[in-house]
C-alpha cells in the first residue's frame, strides 16, 4: 500500500484540538489551528481516526491514487 | 504554598468567583484541597488549561484505575467508567461511533427541525398566556426533544429521566444515596431501551451503538449503556441551562438586548460571546492525572498529581481576550474553550450552538417586549448552573 496524503482545510478548522489529541504524532496546533506534522504519511489508522473525529470535517485523508479514505460523508 | 479549599464557595447566580481571576493573575497553578481524596492543582490560565486538556501526558483514564484515590467532591470514586473518563485510543473508538451524527455539517441539517420545535413551543407558550416560565416552555423541552430524536429515546419518558438527570449532575442538591441511585436508574433505563433497539432497530444513535456492539464488537455492554447515559444527560442539561442563563442575562441588560434586537445578524456572535462569558459550571470539574513530569507556568507537576482546570477563568484570560470581563458581541476572534479542548472537546458543540442560535434568535424576533417577571432563583448544589424558573411577560 502506498503513502497517504493529509490535507487540512484551515478555513474549516476551529482548533478544537481533537486531532492533536487523537493523533499527537500527526497533527500540531499552530496559531490556534491544526496543521499536519507531515503531509505525506505511511498508512496510519490514527490519521483516519482524526479525520473521522473532527467535528468540522476539516481533515481529508487520501490514498496514493487520490481516492478519499476519510472522512466518510 | 497556600492550600485552598476547593471548590470555592457556592456559585452566586452567574457570577464568576473573583478568586479564580486573582489566582490566574498571582498563582496560575495553585494548590487546592478537595472535600475527599486530598490535594491537587488548579490551573486557570488559558494556555495551561489547554495543555492540561489536550496534552497526552495528562490522563482521564488514570482516575479510574483500581485503588485510585483522586481529589473529588463526592465521597466515593465513580463506580462506572464512561466516555468522559477514557483516554485515546479507547475514547476514540467510542467517540467515532457517533461523531458523524454531531458534525457541524450534519447539525446544520437539523436547523430546520430545531426551528419547527422552537416555533411549536413558543406557539404553545403564547396560547397559555403570560406570565410563562421560559425554562419549562422552551429551554428544557428544546434540547430534550432533539437529543431524544437523535438517540432514539421516547420523549414521553422525559419526566422520568429528567428527575434522574437532575440528581446525576448534583453535588449537594440531593443526598449521596440519591445521586448514586439516579445513576443506576439511568443505566437501567438506557439498558432496557438498548434491548428494545436490538429487537426493533431504528434510524437512531442507540441502534447504531447496539449494532456496533452486536455485529462488530466495537464496544462492551457497559460502554454502550454508559455512553447512552452520557449522551442523554449531557445532551440536554448543558444547553437547557445555558439557554436559561443566556436569556436571563440578555433580559437583564437593556444595552445588550437592544444591540441584538437592532441587528439579528449578530445572534451567532452573541451566542459565542455568551458561551465564553457565562459560567455554566459551578464546581470542580473533572481532574486529569499527570503521567509524566510537566511544567505549567513555572510549577512542576509530578507524575500522579491531579490537576483541575477552570475553563471559565481561561475564557477571561487577558492575554487572549481584550477586556475579558466585558460582554462584547463584536470580538473579531473568540477562541473560548467553553466546550473544552482536545480529545474531550464537547461532541455536541455544533448542536448546542445551533440550538442556542435558533432559540435566542426566534425568541427576540417573536417577542419584541419580552421581559422578566419577578425575581429569578438559581439552582444550587449542582455541577451546572441554571435558573430554577424564568418567569416572563411579553
Amino acid at each position: 500500500m502506498g503513502e497517504w496524503t493529509v490535507e487540512l482545510d484551515r478555513d474549516k478548522c476551529i482548533g478544537t484540538g481533537m486531532c492533536t489529541s487523537t493523533a499527537p504524532h500527526r497533527f500540531r496546533l499552530d496559531g490556534g489551528k491544526s496543521t499536519p506534522v507531515d503531509e505525506v504519511v505511511e498508512p496510519d489508522d490514527a490519521v483516519i481516526d482524526a479525520a473521522e473525529s473532527c467535528p468540522m470535517e476539516a481533515i481529508l485523508v487520501r490514498a496514493d491514487d487520490g481516492s478519499v479514505l476519510a472522512p466518510e460523508l | 504554598m497556600e492550600i485552598r479549599p476547593f471548590p470555592f464557595t457556592e456559585p452566586d447566580e452567574l457570577v464568576l468567583n473573583p478568586e479564580y481571576l486573582e489566582l490566574q493573575r498571582d498563582e496560575p497553578v495553585a494548590r487546592v484541597r478537595l472535600p475527599y481524596g486530598g490535594d491537587g492543582w488548579l490551573a486557570t490560565r488559558y494556555e495551561d488549561v489547554k495543555t492540561v486538556l489536550a496534552d497526552p501526558r495528562f490522563s482521564r483514564a488514570a482516575v479510574m484505575e483500581p485503588g485510585a484515590d483522586v481529589p473529588r467532591t463526592l465521597p466515593t470514586m465513580p463506580a462506572e467508567t464512561n466516555i468522559l473518563s477514557m483516554d485515546p485510543p479507547d475514547h476514540t473508538r467510542l467517540r467515532r461511533l457517533v461523531a458523524k451524527a454531531f458534525t457541524a455539517r450534519r447539525t446544520e441539517q437539523l436547523r430546520e427541525r430545531a426551528q419547527g420545535i422552537v416555533d411549536g413551543l413558543l406557539d404553545a407558550m403564547e396560547e397559555r398566556g403570560a406570565p410563562a416560565d421560559l425554562v419549562e416552555s422552551l429551554a428544557m423541552p428544546l434540547p430534550i426533544t432533539i437529543i431524544c430524536e437523535m438517540l432514539g429515546v421516547p420523549f414521553e419518558d422525559r419526566d422520568k429521566f429528567r428527575a434522574w438527570s437532575e440528581a446525576a449532575v448534583a453535588i449537594t442538591a440531593f443526598t449521596y444515596d440519591e445521586i448514586l441511585a439516579s445513576g443506576e436508574s439511568l443505566r437501567a433505563y438506557i439498558g432496557e431501551l438498548a434491548e428494545r433497539k436490538r429487537v426493533d432497530p431504528a434510524d437512531d444513535m442507540l441502534s447504531v451503538l447496539v449494532a456496533a456492539h452486536d455485529n462488530e464488537d466495537r464496544l462492551t455492554t457497559k460502554e454502550l449503556v454508559s455512553f447512552g447515559v452520557a449522551l442523554l444527560v449531557a445532551g440536554h442539561e448543558t444547553t437547557a441551562n445555558q439557554l436559561g442563563n443566556f436569556v436571563y442575562q440578555l433580559l437583564g441588560d437593556p444595552d445588550l438586548l437592544g444591540e441584538l434586537r437592532a441587528d439579528p445578524a449578530l445572534v451567532p456572535a452573541a451566542v459565542e460571546e455568551l458561551l465564553r462569558f457565562t459560567p455554566l459550571g459551578g464546581s470542580a470539574g473533572f481532574p486529569r492525572i499527570a503521567t509524566a513530569e510537566v511544567e505549567l507556568s513555572g510549577v512542576t507537576i509530578k507524575p500522579g498529581d491531579a490537576v483541575f482546570v477552570d475553563n471559565l477563568a481561561a475564557n477571561r484570560d487577558p492575554s487572549v481576550f481584550e477586556n475579558p470581563n466585558d460582554v462584547d458581541f463584536h470580538r473579531a476572534h473568540n477562541p473560548h474553550i467553553t466546550f473544552g479542548h482536545g480529545a474531550h472537546h464537547c461532541i455536541g458543540a455544533p448542536l448546542a450552538r445551533m440550538e442556542l442560535q435558533v432559540a435566542i434568535g426566534t425568541l427576540l424576533k417573536r417577542f419584541p417586549l419580552l421581559r422578566l417577571d419577578g425575581d429569578v432563583t438559581f439552582k444550587k448544589g449542582r455541577l451546572i448552573r441554571g435558573p430554577q424558573a424564568l418567569m416572563v411577560r411579553w
